[in-house]
């Protein structure tokens, strides 16, 4: 009961704030919807350390969804370590996310429908990450990329808002192929979608090749780049990321909960869930990891010219998924997902803080304007700091101990691949402190830069947003330092079980910490240099950074336009098809389909008619004319045909 | 049994011919409330000889050959009378409104339904011509009898003049048929075409029977006298003429096209196709133009004629009994819209335009109910009874191979669903005009009456299918 409680509870708040939110008002959704959170939370705390600690894995069936032939799928709840790590991180940060909301959202004009969205997409993720079987995986994985629509055009009459949402659906359909032939090739290969059926047939799989188009290719290896080419659309990686900066037109709250810490991360997730699958396929591991790799190197660096604070922090968002990834590629899947796991604390943290910026600010995203309030605020500035402390990885924040694990691994994995994500990551640790500092020096100190009216209405968040900040900033200091050595440490095995697969040929977790000093202290240099760098520009020399900007003018614009990527799939894939459909549209259903069917049919009708009722005179020779002419033309058919 | 007199088969006829004189008696000489008690006194005339219609004996051949009552005759004279009586009882509060009510009116009514039940039960060419005359001098008679009204008698002229036209070539064709088979008797000519390949004289003879006949059920191209009649003749006399005339024309089209020329059917076969997709696309497009109801009902039903034909096209059994089908549910749904349009009097004075239906949602609901009911039904769409009609004989054009022709069918009935539509439209979605008068009990209960068999002819469609079966089986079954 307390699995499904954790899984239906926001399910019920969602209905309950959804269909009866006219009825209970705004006061009550809010009640409604905490109130199942903080239920779902409890129930999900108290399954985190019963299942992953006391490991009383176990998995609850609760009915038959597909059965047709050997396709066979259930609604059921998989509690294993992976799941219960993640539905008791996802319920407490969704908890924490639902309560900063009643705030954040308090002079909204439509509070239960935000309230519905954020229940019925927390139920979404996690059913996503208890499914036993990919298809209710893939429910979840589409039921969150609903509410991820739903919400960032949850400000609908934003033209802005429904572009952006319109774009991360779109891009996330692209994902979506690739994970629905994934799961289709899986289902093929091994007869089953159920996660046991499937992991206790893939070793019997190896060297299976499939044709396609004419090329054979290892078919292990395919559904696992087909699986990663779906977690790529729904975590933002490279090629495929352009959808999650622009997510940010939703209001801030969602940003946090969905793209920072929870939807984006069920790639990594997937990864990890697959990992009996991508052990058997080396290939799609090192796709893994470059992809990552490249990605946390290039967020990192569009991320120090971005002016919009809540654009950079999803900059931010992008490249640490990037490591995520690169340290599931080098089979290091507990140092993925206990990365995941802090980030979700501190990036969270780090949304709802420029949320509470935002707040205060009177809706001012632009860092540009901003500057100079940080005794005002003084909650916000804490736990931004916080934030960017643990982002940063100074040591002893949360932060610290996951960022850390990822770049170990990756150098220890001892790999051409492994070392080319430690160089990108260590370049990008660099790139993440300077641009947190930038922004925080920036956002809270200097000359205030905002009119004067704006400043006067500088004031510190009502203590429902801020208790959020101050138990996410809790998180933010200890996850790292009290979670390191269950999920990471040297028994990590013992913690995972089964739920985590790791060829034995694979020794990058074992290794990780036997790694030379340097490596271990080179991640934290590169953060200090950072911060420092980032101080000496923004605070001391203030006038640098403009003087930069101008001196390589060049790689500033690439930078700022995002290494044109908006430009160049706007080239390649948007215009051609907005060409194509206007050409089909104009040409094809308006001059043929329209101009000869609909159109030219009344048209002709028209004609018919005028011409048939001409003939109608009134005169009664006409008529007998008519029909003398009829008897004409039926006696000479007649004699005609039988000659 | 050819040469027996059997004179009894002809009971129903003789006792409706009596019975006329006998209304045309009570008429001249009650001074007062003569129409009233004339009207009544027809309309039991009428449904006492459809008693004996049904109790009669069939099949008989009476009169040396001259006449024949069998199950096609008792269905079609039953429906013949039924429509008489229904548009009799329309004309009753109309007539009397316009300063028609002449006791002659329903006289004439009776004696047209004499020659119509004497044409069903043609079995020679004499017979059938003096049925046709009979009926079709009451018609002429009838369409003028407003005879201070311009329209009125501009109709009964055309109508006679045309008329006039089309029984010559009646007789043309009977003449040439004569000559070239040696007989009138339908049994005679039948033989005749069976002996041998049908000349050319007897084939131009058809022809010409064919185009009279075709006359009488207005197909096209001889058609054109209908719209200018409907329109002008009274409302009453239209709706009359709409149902039982053109049933009576249908059911001898049938007997004539079935019986001494059944065996030409690979000649006329391919006329009828042609006539009748004349009629249906012509029905279909030129009502589209029409403003006036009247004439919208007269191209509709030129349409209607046009799908009923289809079935004798298939020439086969379910071919005749889908027209059979067709006609019976063609009658009430006409005799019901007939009877909104006469309905449609404002101030006293008869509206005539789909306009001042506009608003007749709001003003009178039960009739605006009663005419949508009617209108989807004649588009056909399900599950009203003009579905049925037209399922029946797209089915057995199918089957007999005609698919074309159905195609043709379903194509021009969505033409024509439009107007239909239209007129549902303006009722319901365009800004009310005055309500009309209040609607005389007698026309309530005609199109209460007609309204539930359209709605509800779904729920037991077998009695109608079964007894159409039989007639048809009368006529071309082993």
């Amino acid at each position: 009961m307390i699995e499904a409680g954790s899984v239906f509870f926001p399910l019920l708040g969602a209905l309950v704030a959804g269909f009866l939110g006219r009825a209970i008002g705004d006061r009550g959704a809010q009640v409604a919807t905490v109130g199942c959170m903080t239920l779902a939370s409890l129930c999900g705390v108290w399954l985190f350390f019963d299942v992953a600690f006391a490991g009383n894995a176990r998995t609850v069936e609760l009915g038959t969804w597909i059965a047709s032939g050997t396709l066979e799928a259930s609604w059921a709840l998989r509690f294993d370590t992976l799941s219960a790590v993640m539905v008791g991180m996802v319920t407490v940060i969704s908890t924490l996310i639902h309560l900063y909301s009643v705030g954040y959202m308090s002079h909204d004009r439509s509070i239960p429908r935000f309230m519905a969205y954020l229940s019925l997409f927390t139920f979404a993720m996690l059913m996503l990450v208890t499914a036993d079987n990919l298809v209710q995986l893939f429910f979840g994985w589409e039921g969150v990329g609903l509410c991820s629509y739903l919400l960032i055009g949850f400000w609908y009459d934003r033209e802005s808002a429904n572009a952006a949402a319109i774009k991360a659906f779109l891009v996330n359909r692209v994902g979506d192929i690739g994970f629905a032939l994934g799961i289709a090739g899986v289902y093929m290969l091994t007869d089953s979608v159920a996660f046991d059926a499937i992991f206790a047939a893939v070793p019997a799989l190896t060297g299976r090749t499939i044709d396609v188009a004419g090329i054979s290719v290892n078919a292990v290896e395919l559904c696992g780049v087909l699986l990663f080419i779906g977690a790529m659309g729904k975590s933002a990686q490279l090629f495929l990321h352009t959808w999650l900066p622009d997510a940010m037109e939703g209001p801030t709250p969602v940003s946090a909960l969905i793209h920072a810490a929870t939807m984006v991360t069920a790639g990594v997730f997937l990864v990890a869930r697959m990992s009996p699958l991508f052990e058997l396929a080396p290939f799609a591991l090192s796709v893994v990891t470059v992809i990552g790799a490249s990605t946390a190197l290039f967020a990192a660096t569009v991320g120090c010219v971005q002016n919009d604070i809540k654009r950079v922090i999803a900059y931010s968002t992008c490249s640490q998924l990037g490591y995520m990834f690169f340290a599931a590629g080098v089979s290091a899947y507990p140092a993925a997902i206990f990365h995941l796991f802090t980030h979700a604390f501190f990036k969270a943290l780090l949304f709802l803080g420029a949320g509470s910026v935002i707040h205060a600010m009177g809706d001012e995203q632009d860092i540009r304007r901003m500057g100079g309030i940080w005794r005002k605020v003084p909650i916000t500035y804490a736990v931004m700091w916080i934030g960017s402390l643990a982002l940063a990885g100074v040591p002893f924040f949360a932060g610290y101990y996951s960022k850390d694990m990822v770049l170990e691994v990756a150098w220890a994995a001892g790999t051409g691949v492994g070392r080319y994500a430690f160089v990108c990551g260590i370049l990008a640790a660099f790139l993440t402190a300077f641009y947190s500092w930038r922004l925080l020096i920036l956002t809270f100190h200097g000359a205030p830069r905002a009119d004067a009216h704006t400043m006067e209405h500088v004031h510190e968040s009502p203590p429902v947003m801020t208790v959020p900040l101050i138990l996410l900033a809790l998180g933010a200091v200890v996850a790292g330092a009290v979670f390191y050595d269950p999920f990471v440490g040297h028994h990590f095995g013992e913690f995972w079980r089964e739920a985590i697969r790791i060829a034995p040929g694979n020794h990058a977790m074992e290794a990780a910490h036997d790694v030379a000093l340097w490596v271990k202290l080179l991640p934290v240099l590169m953060g200090v240099s950072g911060i420092a760098t980032a101080y000496l520009l923004y605070m001391v020399f203030p006038t640098v950074p403009a003087l930069l900007a101008e001196r390589f003018r060049g790689l500033y614009l690439f930078l700022l336009n995002k290494w044109y990527f908006d430009e160049l799939y706007d080239r390649l894939f948007v215009r051609p098809a907005m060409r194509l459909g206007v050409a089909l549209w104009k040409g094809g259903d308006g001059g043929i389909i329209d101009r000869f069917g609909p159109d030219g049919l009344a048209a002709a009708t028209v004609r018919a008619t005028r011409a048939i009722v001409r003939v109608q005179t009134g005169l009664v020779y006409h008529y007998a004319f008519a029909m003398l002419i009829g008897i004409v033309v039926l006696v000479t058919l007649f004699a005609t045909g039988r000659l | 049994m050819e040469s027996a007199l059997n004179w009894h088969a002809a009971i129903p006829e003789l006792a409706l011919a009596c019975l006329g004189m006998a209304a045309l008696m009570l008429g001249v000489f009650m001074r007062r409330g003569a129409t009233l008690a004339v009207t009544m006194f027809t309309l039991a005339s009428l449904l006492l000889v459809a008693m004996l219609v049904l109790a009669a004996d069939a099949p008989v051949v009476a009169f040396d050959g001259l006449f024949v009552l069998d199950a096609f005759a008792v269905f079609t004279k039953v429906l013949v009378l039924l429509s008489a009586a229904l548009a009799l009882v329309l004309a009753l509060d109309w007539n009397e409104k316009e300063g028609i009510d002449r006791f002659e009116y329903p006289v004439l009514v009776l004696l047209a339904t004499v020659g119509m039940m004497a044409m069903v039960s043609a079995n020679d060419l004499m017979s059938l011509y003096l049925g046709l005359e009979l009926s079709s001098l009451s018609l002429y008679v009838l369409a003028a009898i407003h005879r201070d009204d311009l329209r009125a008698t501009e109709a009964g002229l055309k109508y006679f003049v045309l008329g006039a036209v089309a029984s010559g070539m009646l007789l043309y064709g009977s003449s040439l048929v004569y000559g070239f088979s040696g007989s009138t008797r339908f049994a005679g000519i039948a033989a005749a075409i069976e002996a041998g390949p049908a000349s050319l004289g007897l084939i131009t003879g058809l022809c010409f029977v064919a185009a009279g006949l075709a006359f009488k059920v207005s197909a096209v191209p001889f058609h054109m006298w209908t719209p200018d009649v409907y329109e002008g003749a009274p409302t009453p006399v239209t709706a009359f003429f709409s149902i039982a005339p053109k049933l009576a024309a249908v059911g001898l089209f049938l007997r004539v096209m079935t019986g001494p020329f059944g065996e030409a059917a690979g000649q006329w076969t391919q006329i009828i196709v042609l006539i009748a997709i004349a009629s249906m696309l012509l029905g279909a497009f030129a009502a589209i133009g029409q403003s006036n109801i009247k004439r919208l009902m007269a191209y509709s039903s030129i349409g209607h004629i046009g799908y009923a034909l289809i079935g004798l096209a298939a020439g086969t059994e379910e071919g005749i009994r889908g027209v059979l089908v067709y006609m019976a549910i063609y009658i009430v749904m006409n005799a019901g819209t007939f009877g909104c349009i006469v309905a449609m009097r404002r101030e006293g004075r008869a509206s005539e335009r789909i306009e001042d239906l506009a608003g007749l949602g709001a003003t009178a609901p039960g009739l605006a109910f009663a005419l949508t009911v009617f209108m989807f039904s004649m588009a056909g769409i399900p599950p009203l009874a003009g579905f049925f009609g037209k399922f029946y004989v797209f089915m057995a054009a199918v089957q007999a191979g005609l698919w074309p022709l159905a195609v043709i069918g379903v194509l021009a009935s969505v033409v024509s669903a439009f107007y239909y539509l239209r007129i549902v439209k303006v009722m319901y979605f365009d800004p009310a005009q005055p309500a009309f008068d209040p609607r005389p009990a007698t026309v309530g209960v005609v199109v209460a009456g007609t309204t539930l068999f359209t709605a509800l002819f779904a729920l037991a469609p077998a009695p109608l299918v079964a007894a159409a079966g039989t007639a048809a089986r009368a006529l071309v079954g082993g």
